[in-house]
């Protein structure tokens, strides 16, 4: 074990995989010899040159093109898209293309890649550096969508990514890629897509968060307690396919169930999970499920902590849902 | 060199008016024999096609009517281990290597002769036998994901080469001017082929760049780029030949603009007779590819009317034996509309697999 912090866990699980797999490129702007804008991709061109650490023209349409194509001839492409907000030139190549390989050519030719990019708000990023795009990709049939919230599960999710055969949207909490910290394996595991972590145990109500909310929920957890209200948290860890099975069991304990997100409500991740505990669980239910979440607005620069679901609005919601 | 004589803005072509060609330019019998009879071939398969379309038979198909020395060209100019990312009319591609008719034309009725198991409309092939991708509808994405493939070979230090295609409409897409940035860039081992045939449905090219020619945007991305008359074959194949020949040879990518005409509908879902003449279409008809092909298969003293006959009457049988044989196949199942959207089958796929199992008979299409 290694104190790591998640910057640190996503180098070690690129630079073990690189090692391990000589197909695996990493390409995108900025990733080679500056190591990327976060320093995600720290040493990887010094070490593997620059065939394989490939600095990019500026153009996410033309990285995510070019990667699927060098996908389809037998490589493994890491592409990193500098912010998730960036994403939406290349969203014609994720959604019309990417996600639609295998189904359209039944089966014949698969583009298996991993798209790396950091994702949400509180960096004082604005508009265009903090929003949660995951939704926009679950939606589209094709994809896997994973979001860690510990070093530990990103370096282990990621070397999951890499080696699973469908293409997968890896999205890295940048507001906890240094702040979480935490001991980390040495060498090669791998934490599986599609398993959810219980990360706090309660008997009282559920809440279901990832990436940097789950902080959040945690710290408005510790706050409940104090108030007698006990809540369980699920880390997703994968948000698609969710883990269903984990959620629907902790549901049924507590009757009652929280989901906090970033993103904004309307039409968010939010709004299908309630769905799934609801189509589930529906007699188990003795409150009625409760989203909290970013605004339906556009990402704001000045007021994001009021935009952001952070402890204190999550804190209320546990208690009235708790008390229902 | 005058800049109207460049290779951007003038037009390489091998065959004469009067039927003889350009003696600087050497293709082989067996090649210009080949390419006719496959010329034929996708004359009469597209007629086909359209009457089956008209019959109701066929959900839609897109021609290739008076393009047909694109394709058949750049066909015959490649290597086996080559990749091809076609656009709409250049589908034929993967038949001139080696992809079987039948299962070709099972495509177009999207029935469980089809490798892509009935997922795709007509017109948007492909065959892993033959590497030869599916283009999408979208108009631009393969451009990108040619020069991609061509990157991962020359990463991995093959000798092969991929071709990507697309039409006069889209240079106008990003991915078209992303995809020439990447391939000056990075050199890859790529030719990029325009059919430039004058129609993107009802915009004329005109309406899609103020340039003089479409060639001439690959020098700005230092691109090699030339013009070429896309309804000469032997033009078509020396073109591409030697484009192939440098991209093996390390030098990149090359950008060829070929000049043809759309003599057919867009689709069997336009009507052409709205947005332009008569005249225009018949002043493009005796420049046919096909006709000119013949003519100078005759003056070389390869090809006779009575040869000629024969070749049709083989060739009708061929295609008309393939659709027959392709239209038997049975539909897909109903199940295999949940296969290959992952590699294995998720939980919430599992369910609705199961709710369409137990639902009742769909509707048929128009009941």
């Amino acid at each position: 074990m290694t104190q790591m912090n998640m910057v640190q866990a996503i180098t070690d699980a690129l630079r073990l995989e690189m090692r391990r797999d000589p197909r695996v490129v990493v390409l995108g702007e900025d990733v080679g010899k500056v190591g990327g804008v976060f320093r995600v991709t720290q040493g990887l061109y010094d070490e593997f040159g620059e065939d394989r650490v490939i600095d990019t023209p500026l153009s996410e349409g033309g990285i995510i093109g070019a990667a699927i194509g060098m996908a389809l001839y037998g490589l493994v492409p890491v592409p990193e898209i500098q912010f998730s907000d960036f994403i939406f030139p290349a969203y014609d190549q994720i959604v019309s293309e990417l996600a639609k390989m295998r189904y359209r050519s039944g089966g014949e030719y698969v583009s298996k890649l991993v798209i790396r990019t950091p994702v949400g708000g509180g960096i004082r990023g604005g508009l265009y550096h903090s929003q949660s795009p995951e939704s926009l990709f679950i939606h589209v049939s094709g994809l896997k969508v994973v979001c860690p919230s510990t070093p530990e599960d990103a370096k282990g999710l990621l070397l999951s990514a890499i080696r699973d055969p469908d293409p997968v949207l890896f999205f890295e909490p940048k507001r906890i890629y240094r702040a979480s910290k935490g001991d980390v394996p040495e060498g090669d595991y791998t934490v599986p897509i599609g398993k959810a972590r219980i990360a706090r145990e309660g008997d009282d109500v559920t809440v279901l968060a990832w990436g940097a909310m789950l902080y959040e929920a945690m710290a408005a957890a510790e706050q409940a307690s104090e108030q007698g209200v006990e809540a369980e948290i699920v880390d997703l860890r994968t948000l698609w396919p969710v883990d269903i099975d984990t959620i629907v069991e902790s549901v049924k304990k507590t009757g009652r169930v929280v989901v906090v997100h970033e993103a904004p409500r309307t039409c968010g991740f939010g709004a299908e999970l309630v769905s799934l505990v609801t189509e589930r669980a529906f007699l188990h239910l003795e409150a009625p499920p409760v989203r909290v979440t970013g605004f339906d607005t556009p990402f704001p620069y000045t007021l994001e902590m009021d935009y952001l679901p952070l402890a204190h609005r999550i804190l209320p919601a546990l208690l009235e849902t708790a008390k229902f | 060199m005058s800049v109207e004589n460049s290779r951007e803005l003038g037009l390489f072509r091998v065959l004469r008016d009067d039927h003889s060609q350009d003696p600087a330019v050497s293709v082989p019998d067996a090649v210009v024999l080949r390419a006719y009879r496959e010329m034929r071939r996708l004359r009469i398969l597209d007629a086909k096609m359209i009457l089956l379309q008209r019959q109701g038979r066929v959900g839609f198909y897109g021609a290739c009517t008076g393009q047909e020395a694109v394709p058949i060209g750049t066909a015959l100019a490649l290597e086996a281990d080559d990749w091809v990312y076609p656009a709409l009319r250049e589908q034929s591609v993967m038949l001139v290597r080696g992809f079987p008719l039948t299962q070709f034309i099972a495509q177009v009725f999207g029935n469980s002769g089809d490798v892509q198991k009935g997922r795709q409309m007509p017109s948007h092939h492909s065959g892993r036998s033959v590497n030869q991708v599916s283009w999408s509808s979208n108009i631009g994405p393969q451009i990108m994901q040619a020069v991609g493939t061509a990157w991962a070979m020359k990463l991995q230090k093959k000798s092969s080469i991929a071709v990507g295609f697309m039409g006069d409409g889209a240079t106008s897409q990003g991915d078209f001017h992303s995809a020439m940035n990447f391939a000056g860039v990075f050199k890859t081992p790529c030719v990029l082929i325009c059919q430039n045939n004058h129609w993107s449905i009802s915009v004329p090219t005109a309406k899609q760049t103020a340039s003089a020619t479409i060639a001439i945007k690959g020098l700005a991305y230092a691109v090699p780029s030339c013009r070429v008359d896309g309804n000469d074959l032997l033009a078509v194949y020396a073109a591409v030949k030697e484009a192939a020949d440098d991209a093996r040879a390390g030098k990149g990518t090359t950008f060829i603009e070929c000049l043809t005409y759309r003599i057919g509908a867009h689709s069997t879902s336009d009507d052409p007779s709205r947005y332009r003449t008569d005249e225009e279409v018949e002043s493009w008809k005796r420049k046919d590819p096909v006709d000119r092909l013949r003519n100078h298969l005759v003056h070389r003293g390869l090809l006779d009317d009575a040869k000629d006959a024969a070749l049709e009457a083989e060739l009708t049988d061929e295609v008309n034996e393939a659709v027959k044989v392709a239209e038997a196949f049975p539909a897909p199942s109903r199940e295999s509309l949940f296969d290959d959207v992952y590699q294995e089958l998720p939980w919430f796929l599992q369910e609705q697999k199961e709710e369409l199992r137990r639902a009742p008979p769909a509707p048929s299409h128009g009941g």
